[in-house]
């Protein structure tokens, strides 16, 4: 167990590391600098803040320049918001970012599995149709659609709920909402066809046989199983829940990271583009690695098998 | 009174394609430490019929739709589904064909059996674990107090079938309703798995149902023997009335088709076509289109009846062939030919 | 973002598994059968009627509008739905029925041409890792598992960052992060035909491989290609509609219901047609297409329906 872990682990890193290489790469062939503007600046000039910033040396030395001091958590100073480390940001932003997420997140699997295996249990009568209905519904609803709706009805027409800024919990209702609402769907189906595959098994009819009642069938037989799809969806949910952050934090006016990256990829802000593409990848490199050990803790055949 | 006594038990599905009677008017009796043997192709409704009795046919689309199962006495198609789940695994426990599948390849065997145990048994989570063990050792598992921790993927599949059928004994049922048990198995398994079952029915004084598609093995183990054809019984009776004196066509055919009964250097029987689509109503007998012995009249009279023999031996005569003359060779495309209306 | 995962993984397994050989006889009937078996499933010849509807309204209703959607008209700025603007106007006067016409017409495209993108570079890939198989094959597929993990979301809006902003690199870039399921369906696909028995005695036979790709691996693994190209379509738009809300996708003139779902969120408190036509045709396009595309799997793919 602890060597897959360290593989994995190991097989994350390199994937950062690719992610870094990667990024850097599409940084450095975007033709000209951040710094070239419609604004005429003077060459000796232009060429003193290239200097700063250390692009008049070869790509290859800015490379690692660059990666040794990412190893060390310094991210280089923002290109265009003069005077601020992309660390500086980073650390300023992510908070938010972090609670909103997590948020999210809470709100989709604390909906989504729930209703998924209610709707499992009860197949074919209303539990299952109204929940998989509604889920259909929210799987067509994508962030930037369900987000502008939440406000105009919560925040403008009934005036419930604010709907800009981040200044304490009820800033967070509709936000979390529009990005949690989209993966609840998808969890929900997804639990529903684990757990309606699992009732179908052999041994659940075994089960049956032994007397056992249908409540404990669910929760001991079934569940563990049944739980694997949306189990292994969690690294797909986290990276769409970030990039979904980026919508929403852009609609409901929230300062984390999102919006940071949004105006980054709009004015080639190169280093924080770069250091928040690593930040991102690297949540998801975790989350994908949590997903691999909890499946082997569920499905006990998968320790051999790898 | 007998143990179990089936009366009229009939069952269907009702699919979107149509209602398919899987079984169809089942009749049995099953005395105390008695072994009664089902046998029949595929679809006959054997299993449906176990599966009845157990209640434990998927509702919907399957639905008991008439008949009793007496169970000393008390009918149980009238419990209540907590009462009927204190008789599941406890008086009446079943294995089942596929010892692959069977098996919850997510929990360890010791959490099975001992759920098994502790379902019915209000015992602490140790004694249950020491009963477990016992009971893996009585069906021959070695190092069995060791091996209680494993999962059912570290096990060979007669392995497993071992554990199935510990964990159906483990609470000393008084009937035990065995679904092809060593259908799935290796053929030298096969032997110690029946072996297994016998030897703890004589030790228990259990009953047992042997569902079966091989007349060999009911030969070897049952008292008696009930043959289904199209989810209906075609003959029974005691394993000897059945065996040494078979009436059906089909009861023949099938003794027929045991290899090891068959002469050296003749080509393996076989009986050619396929049962008939039981969402169709049957007229005449549903053996008719297959029935390799000469026709004497044609299919279209009413459906036949059980009768009785002599001394419990009962068959569902038809009087559409001639059964005093050989066996026919048929060949297929005649069979195909006849099915075809 | 892809909806496709829970289908894909069940419809590998089935593929990559040998099927008797008169699966592969059917031929013509097979997509008979599926014809009859999407007829019977309402939902999704609903879906497939109101997609078309969708497509004709904005291909050929610019045709018909009297309007033009670069017209602008600041006398008639953000006028609500009336007699002579069906769906309003927008800020600067233009009617918001053509411009959402005109804007499907480049979601739609978007939606096609990417998905396109996708099938080339998923058939190829798969293609080449189940025929190579062996090591080749697992790098190949460790790839696209790593892949599947990645925030590739982000790797798109980098391509559109360094690459800058047309229509034409939407379609690379968007096909470029989408082709991953359609790698692993072809792959398994043809690893299921390697398996054949009969393919091996058809090799003997002297039959060309091209002959046993023709008639055998396309058939088989065309069923689960059009599911996956189905559901790939909604996804891709879903994609475009993401960077162009963003702004980083689709460039003024040009609009996409991306664009048109922005500027209406930006105004919605006053003018909330805005908002909502667009995001409406949007929504709509998006559920007729995943609708659509269960009923395909559904209809092509019967052993793959659950319930």
């Amino acid at each position: 167990m602890l060597k897959f872990i360290a593989a994995r682990f190991g097989q994350g890193l390199l994937v950062l590391l690719a992610i870094y290489a990667l990024t850097f790469m599409l940084v450095a062939l975007t033709p000209g600098s951040p710094f070239s503007t419609e604004r005429a600046i003077r060459p000796e000039i232009l060429a003193q803040i290239e200097a700063f910033y250390g692009y008049d040396k070869p790509p290859l030395e800015r490379f690692w320049t660059s990666l040794t001091n990412a190893l060390q958590g310094e991210f280089g100073p923002s290109a265009v918001y003069a005077n601020r480390s992309v660390t500086d940001i980073i650390l300023e932003a992510f908070p938010v970012s972090l609670t909103l997420g997590t948020i999210s997140l809470l709100v989709a699997l604390f909906i989504g599995i729930p209703a998924g295996i209610l709707a499992a249990v009860k197949r074919n009568t209303w539990l299952d149709y109204l929940p998989m209905s509604a889920s259909m519904v929210g799987i067509c609803l994508p962030t930037f659609v369900l987000g502008p709706i939440l406000v105009l009805v919560f925040g403008i027409i009934f005036q419930l709920l604010p709907v800009s800024g981040w200044f304490g919990p009820d800033y967070m209702v509709l936000p979390a909402a529009t990005l949690g609402l989209f993966y609840a769907a998808y969890f929900a189906r997804l639990t529903r066809g684990g757990m309606l595959e699992m009732l179908n098994q052999d041994f659940i009819r075994t089960a049956r046989a032994k007397g056992v009642p249908e409540s404990t069938i669910i929760w001991k037989h079934c569940l563990k199983g049944g739980l694997i799809p949306a189990i292994t969806y969690l690294g797909p949910a986290l990276a769409g829940i970030i990039s979904g952050s980026f919508v929403v934090e852009t609609i409901f006016q929230i300062p984390g990271l999102g919006q940071w990256f949004v105006k980054g990829a709009l004015n080639r802000d190169d280093f924080l583009i770069l250091g928040l593409t690593v930040l991102f990848a690297g949540l998801i490199v975790i989350m994908n690695l949590l997903v691999d050990i909890i499946q082997v803790a569920l499905n006990p055949r998968l320790k051999y098998d790898r | 009174m007998p143990l179990l006594d089936v009366r009229n038990l009939s069952t269907s599905f009702h699919l979107r394609s149509g209602i398919v009677r899987a079984a169809q008017n089942i009749s049995l009796t099953l005395e105390k430490g008695e072994t009664l043997g089902i046998v029949g192709e595929s679809g006959s409704g054997k299993s449906v019929t176990c599966y009845s009795i157990l209640q434990l046919i998927p509702q919907p689309p399957g639905r008991i739709e008439s008949g009793e199962v007496l169970f000393e006495g008390r009918d149980l198609l009238k419990l209540s589904e907590s009462e009927m789940r204190s008789i599941r695994g406890k008086r009446i426990s079943m294995i089942f064909q596929d010892p692959m599948t069977s098996l919850n390849p997510y929990l360890r065997i010791s959490t099975q059996l001992i759920e098994a145990i502790r379902v019915h048994d209000n015992m602490d989570e140790d004694a249950a674990l020491k009963k477990a063990i016992t009971a893996l050792e009585e069906v021959g598992i070695p190092d069995a107090a060791s091996r209680v921790r494993s999962y059912p993927h570290e096990f060979s599949g007669g392995m497993r079938q071992r554990v199935m059928i510990a964990m159906a004994l483990v609470n000393d049922p008084d009937l035990l309703i065995a679904d092809e048990p060593t259908t799935a198995l290796d053929v030298t398994v096969q032997a110690q798995v029946l072996d297994i079952i016998k030897e703890r029915q004589r030790r228990l004084g259990t009953a047992v149902i042997l569902v079966t598609h091989d007349l060999g093995v009911v030969a070897g183990t049952c008292d008696k023997v009930q043959v289904m054809y199209a989810g209906q019984v075609v003959e029974s009776g005691t394993t000897d009335q059945v065996f040494y004196n078979p009436q059906h066509a089909y009861t023949r055919s099938l003794q027929k088709a045991i290899p090891s009964l068959q002469a050296k250097n003749e080509a393996l029987y076989t009986i050619a076509g396929t049962p008939p689509d039981l969402s169709k109503p049957v007229l005449g007998c549903a053996f008719y289109p297959r029935c390799p012995f000469p026709k004497v009249k044609d299919q279209d009279g009413p459906a036949p009846e059980l009768t009785e023999l002599s001394g419990g031996h009962c068959v569902r005569d038809c009087g559409y062939c001639d059964r005093t003359k050989p066996i026919e060779t048929v060949l297929a495309q005649d069979v195909v030919a006849e099915e075809t209306p | 973002m892809s909806r496709t995962a829970d289908i894909v993984s069940a419809t590998e397994e089935r593929l990559s598994a040998p099927l008797a050989v008169e699966e592969f006889e059917k031929g013509s009937s097979l997509w008979d059968d599926a014809w009859h078996r999407l007829k019977r499933n309402r939902l999704a010849m609903i879906s497939l009627f109101l997609f078309i509807a969708i497509v004709l309204f904005c291909v050929v209703g610019p045709l018909l509008s009297p309007y033009d959607g670069e017209q602008q008209d600041l006398l008639k700025g953000a006028q609500g739905p009336s007699g002579e603007h069906w769906f309003g106007t927008d800020t600067l006067g233009r009617d918001l029925m053509v411009r959402t016409m005109e804007g499907g017409r480049i979601s739609l495209l978007v939606g096609m041409v990417a998905t396109f993108v996708a099938l080339m570079i998923g058939v190829v890939y798969g293609a080449t890792a189940g025929y190579l198989g062996g090591k080749v094959d697992a790098v190949m597929m460790r790839i696209v598992d790593t892949l599947y993990a990645l925030p590739f979301t982000i790797f798109v809006i980098l391509l559109m960052v360094a690459f800058g902003r047309s229509l034409w690199l939407i379609f690379v870039a968007i096909g470029a992060v989408e082709w991953l399921s359609m790698a692993r369906i072809v792959r398994a696909g043809v690893i299921g035909l390697k398996k054949q028995e009969f393919v091996e005695a058809a090799v003997s036979l002297g039959y060309s491989h091209t002959r046993i790709i023709l008639r055998h691996l396309i058939p088989n693994v065309l069923g689960p290609v059009i599911v996956i190209a189905t559901l790939t379509v909604p996804a891709v738009m879903l994609l475009e509609a993401f960077l162009s809300f963003l702004g980083l996708g689709v460039q003024p003139p040009n609009a996409s219901w991306g664009v048109l779902i922005n500027e209406g969120q930006q105004n919605m408190e006053i003018f909330p047609w805005l908002l909502m036509f667009p995001a409406f045709f949007f929504a709509l396009t998006l559920f007729s297409l995943n609708f659509l595309g269960d009923g395909l799997r559904d209809a092509l793919d019967p052993k793959s329906a659950k319930d």
